[in-house]
């Protein structure tokens, strides 16, 4: 038998290598698509081509009589399921009833009319072409300003208004510092709508056993305990004959963080068919059917001293909702109210959130949801600020951070800054970036005509999500350690990780805490019969939250191993070191296997102790973690194309502690990639009836390997006192510092010719019309 | 992203291929163009016939003072084609340029000719290299130049029945250089316009000039009246720039989301003075 070895090395802040990547790079690993069932079917959704629509008749009689096809279902057959949830309770919140197949009306391109169940998926496909659909096309509003205008078409006929809520919030005496102020600057940003983009879509297996009153549900989603929750909620059933498996999932960045239609939708034809059915989005559904991000048009004003003192900031936010709330969607917007004075030091605040229904799929997170959009609003201002007062970018931030000395810091906003130091990481990227000589080569550029940028970023984000209070679902999270009697170990984490690096870092953690090597350790997420509830994986939480619980459970595996330990060594002073129980005063030892093993055979115990080696904790985080840090963007335009290239990317995070560096560089390179996507080329385009027109990707523009920049990635380090850890969270960190400092690059470039803002993707085209204009 | 049911022959000969295309069925090649569109139904072809495994198409070789490319070389055997390199540096530069890595190796320059899609690279250099196209019926083989050959937006002279079998390019002699510009729509890796020059030069003056011009209009063409404006001249900067303003004249550039006819045309213009700048530079 194999047995655990006794280490003394230790893994925490190592680059080891990711233990899940072996069967990801392999393609040996179980996606939902990989699932097979004996007499298993297929489904494919027929969804609406029209964005708004009255149905006036269904008529499947033809496609049920297609060759291989079981059934056809309808939002008539569909009544009894519950509507699809959206989680957040709020004030004045309209929430439209969402059915998980249209009934009388459509609201969206995509909104999914008919299931077609056939014995193979080409069949159903074929069959879903012979449903007729009698519309009466209505007139549709894609854009939420438009849709704020008297007279647009209302999305749901009971709101004319389009409204979907207001959200107000104060801090400060915002009136007296503006009417106070020597400058006021006023501007326009636009956080666009994105797609985004996993690259596995959603998929969903639905297994009914019908004699055991169970439902095995395999989707790929970032929270399988919650989906268990809420799809068994809609299908009335039974909690705990509901199974969820959230198999190896390719990428979420917040579209599977949801509870989607789809996933009760195929529950419910498993109970009807009494058979397995299998329902995998085409790349045009994710486009159309998953829930984008973003979708702000944002009206800011900051008042501030001549000597560049931020005195106030308001926001007027208007968020593209789409036709309905999904699971988080008016929460998004609060976010990014919440992080509205970044890292200044200002305490009058005034925000209005106005959410407008619109004929578009809803916006729900996506990677940062809510906090890009924020610092994208605050670092754009700041810098537009600066160019007022003919200020250093630089040094107009430096004069307005909160300082460290002022930590824990109350914002105006209501959070609790835990810990930063937010003039480090600036100061190291000037200095890795050569700041003073980049502004020299600058003015020389200039006189030639030429244009080069200097962008500077400096964000704060809201990690650890969070306290339950604070969230709508709970924000704890849960691990089980289990020392099997051959001393091997078994994590269980209810944070579900996929694909972040958890089964690496956790095991990094447990190794070190017990001493033992990375192979002894098998850290195992993602099912709901196997693993305690569960928050899941988002929110940059994993390891600030999870990995705090998990490590509670390994204290008290630790304590209990010391009094096997001492039973078995007869000696009160034992310690725990390097995979083994040792005496003190003899030297003498034993192994982690043999205590395990005596622990289970049980023939003596310590007193007060039970056998076995298990330990659940389910760990409620007192704080969020604020990880912040500084990223400066070099850009050089081509004066004839409009082209933008980047120059030097420079971003110095800090996150607090680093588990791993490998996989922090990873989650920096992947975050910036996905904010370069956002500054430069990606957006979501619905035209006037409300089609997306950058539906493919032929047309909608992801970041692309041979596109991206070399990244010169650095840090600084502010340990969080949140938790004992010392770790803040970096998943989103990358995104949210990019687009400003992208965009404030380009800005900064074309300034002699009077630009103070352009809007993101900063397309070629876009910037040749300023050039053009100015010459 | 289903297809529907068609059927599939992959023909052991030439005239296999010809005959089942004379009864309707439709050519298929690297699939680059025509599987997407089948897996969105927008094509629903009933039948393909793959000529793919037809070696008797696929071949880059030098014959009578000029080259044959064979319509299923695909395009990374095209990039890397030492013969091209050394006698059609301009083919391969532009082969290479095509969408990624994936693409260039299953996309072949007949299917994409034959699709004569206008954003598609290939018809710049084609047209600046006055290619010639070989097409094969069941009964006849008739040639046609570029500038007959792409007729409009996904165009072509193609009859019914028809294949494009092979391309046929100039050897340029050491005095000639030659150059692709284009700026890439970065979603599809088409060009949003894409310049091909092929420039001689005589005792310091142009003494010849092709440019080919993709993605400006429904189908890549040659700018003559820019061509005449520089023969004959010194090509100083100024030059150039005169003769490239000209790029445009007379055409109705195409307008979509990723770029308006105004930018397209001042991307032509652009290019057109870069690609004419670096292919001179290139002459030996």
């Amino acid at each position: 038998m194999a047995t655990t070895t006794t280490k003394t090395e230790t893994f925490v802040g190592k680059r080891v290598r990711r233990r899940e990547d072996p069967r990801l790079i392999t393609g040996t690993a179980t996606y939902v698509e990989d699932i097979q069932m004996p007499g298993m079917h297929y489904a494919v959704i027929l969804r609406s081509p029209h964005a708004a629509a009255r149905i006036r008749s269904i008529k499947a009689k033809q496609a049920e009589a297609a060759p291989g096809v079981v059934c056809v279902f309808t939002g008539k057959d569909t009544k009894g399921v519950g509507v699809v949830p959206c989680g957040i309770a709020m004030p004045d919140l309209r929430v439209p009833q969402h059915n998980i197949l249209a009934t009388d009306r459509v609201y969206f391109v995509g909104h999914p009319v008919a299931v077609v169940v056939a014995r193979d998926r080409y069949l159903a496909r074929d069959a879903a072409e012979l449903i007729e659909v009698d519309y009466d096309i209505l007139p549709a509003v894609a854009d939420p300003e438009k849709a704020l205008t008297k007279g647009a078409p209302a999305v749901h006929p009971q709101w004319p208004d389009n409204i979907a809520f207001t959200y107000h919030q104060d801090g400060g005496n915002v009136d007296k510092v503006f009417a106070e102020a020597d400058v006021v600057v006023k501007q326009r940003i636009v956080s666009q709508r994105l797609v985004p983009m996993a690259m596995e879509t959603r998929g969903v297996v639905a297994e009914w056993r019908g004699a055991d009153r169970q439902l095995n549900l395999y989707t790929s989603t970032q929270i399988p305990h919650l989906v268990r929750t809420l799809v068994a909620g809609m299908l009335g059933l039974e909690e705990n004959r509901t199974r969820v498996i959230a198999p190896e999932v390719g990428g979420g960045f917040g579209s599977k963080l949801n509870v989607y239609a789809e996933e009760a939708l195929m529950g419910f034809v498993s109970m009807r068919i009494q058979k397995p059915v299998k329902w995998i989005e085409s790349r045009r559904e994710n486009f159309t059917c998953t829930t984008h991000g973003r979708g702000h048009v944002d009206y800011y004003e900051i008042a501030a001293k001549r000597d560049g003192t931020i005195l106030g900031i308001k926001l007027k936010l208007i968020q593209d909702v789409g036709a309905y709330h999904q699971l988080l969607t008016p929460l998004i917007p609060q976010l990014s109210v919440l992080m509205m004075p970044g890292l200044y030091n200002t305490q009058n605040i005034r925000a209005d959130i106005v959410g407008v229904f619109t004929n578009c799929v809803p916006t729900d997170a996506y990677r940062g949801a809510g906090r890009p959009e924020a610092t994208h609003g605050i670092e754009r201002m700041v810098d537009i600020l600066a160019a007022e007062l003919k200020m250093d970018p630089a040094q107009i931030r430096l004069k307005n951070f909160v300082t460290k000395d002022k930590f824990p810091y109350a914002t105006a906003t209501g959070l609790m800054y835990d810990s930063g130091d937010y003039a480090a990481p600036l100061k190291k990227a000037l200095d890795l970036v050569g700041y003073v000589k980049l502004r020299q080569e600058q003015a020389d550029l200039r006189k030639q005509g030429k244009y080069m940028g200097i962008g500077i970023s400096t964000y704060g984000e809201i990690c650890a999500i969070g306290p339950s209070p604070a969230t709508p679902a709970g924000g704890w999270e849960s691990a089980t350690v289990k020392i099997e009697p051959s001393g091997k170990i078994t994590i269980l984490t209810g944070a579900c990780p996929h694909g972040q690096g958890e089964e690496t870092t956790f095991a990094q953690i447990a190794a070190d805490e017990l001493g033992v090597g990375l192979d002894d350790i098998l850290v195992t997420r993602g099912d709901t019969a196997v693993v305690q509830y569960g928050i899941g994986t988002f929110g940059s939480r994993a390891t600030a939250v999870g990995g705090t619980a998990l490590y509670y459970a390994l204290q008290d595996l630790k304590a209990k191993i010391k009094k096997f330990g001492a039973m078995l060594l007869e000696s009160d002073d034992v310690t725990l070191v390097g995979g083994q129980v040792v005496c003190d005063k003899t030297g003498k030892a034993k192994p982690l296997r043999e205590i395990a093993g005596a622990s289970y055979r049980a023939l003596k115990l310590p007193p007060n102790t039970e056998p076995g080696l298990i330990a659940t904790r389910f760990w409620e985080p007192p704080n969020f973690t604020f990880p912040f840090g500084a990223h400066i963007v070099v850009t050089d335009i081509d004066s004839e194309t409009g082209q933008i290239k980047v120059r030097r990317y420079v971003a110095v995070d800090d996150c607090g502690n680093i588990l791993n560096p490998l996989i922090v560089d990873g989650q920096v390179h992947g975050g910036v990639a996905q904010g370069l996507g956002q500054a430069l080329w990606e957006q979501a385009v619905y035209d006037d009836n409300g089609q997306l027109i950058t539906g493919e990707l032929t047309d909608y523009a992801l970041p692309r390997a041979h596109l991206m920049p070399w990244i010169e990635s650095h840090h600084t380090c502010t340990p969080s006192p949140v938790n004992p850890l010392g770790v803040k969270g970096v998943g989103e960190a990358g995104t949210i510092g990019c687009s400003p400092a992208v965009v404030n690059s380009a800005v900064d470039a074309l300034s002699p010719l009077g630009v103070r803002h352009i809007d993101m993707p900063l397309t070629p085209e876009k910037i040749w019309k300023l050039l053009a204009k100015k010459n | 992203m289903i297809a529907q049911k068609f059927e599939y022959t992959a023909p052991k000969s030439l005239d296999e291929a010809l005959h089942l295309l004379s009864s309707g069925a439709k050519p298929l090649a690297g699939g680059m163009s025509l599987i997407p569109m089948m897996k969105l139904r927008l094509a629903v072809p009933e039948h393909l016939v793959d000529l793919r495994a037809l070696k008797d198409l696929n071949y880059i070789r030098e014959a009578g003072g000029q080259l044959h490319i064979g319509a299923t070389a695909s395009h990374y055997e095209i990039e890397s084609s030492a013969l091209l390199r050394q006698k059609c540096p301009l083919l391969t530069e532009t082969a290479a340029s095509i969408g990624d890595v994936q693409v260039r190796n299953m996309g072949t320059i007949g299917g994409s000719v034959a699709h004569a899609d206008p954003a598609a690279d290939y018809p710049a250099a084609l047209a600046a290299l006055e290619a010639k196209f070989v097409l094969k019926g069941a009964k006849a083989e008739r040639t046609v130049s570029a500038a007959d050959f792409f007729v409009d937006a996904f165009s072509t002279a193609l009859q019914p029945g028809e294949i494009l079998r092979e391309v046929i390019v100039p050897i340029d002699d050491a005095r000639t250089g030659t150059s692709y510009k284009k700026m890439v729509q970065p979603a599809s890796g088409f060009a949003i316009v894409g310049v091909a020059a092929r420039v001689r030069q005589n005792a310091g003056k142009v003494s010849f000039v092709r440019l080919g011009i993709t993605g400006l209009s429904n189908h890549a063409y040659r700018a003559t009246a820019a061509e005449k404006a520089l023969e004959g001249k010194p090509a100083t900067p100024n030059d150039i720039q005169n003769a490239a303003a000209l790029v445009t004249q007379g055409v109705d550039a195409n307008s979509d989301l990723h770029a308006s006819a105004d930018y397209r045309r001042h991307l032509a213009v652009v290019h057109a003075a870069r690609a004419i700048g670096t292919a001179i530079s290139r002459i030996a």
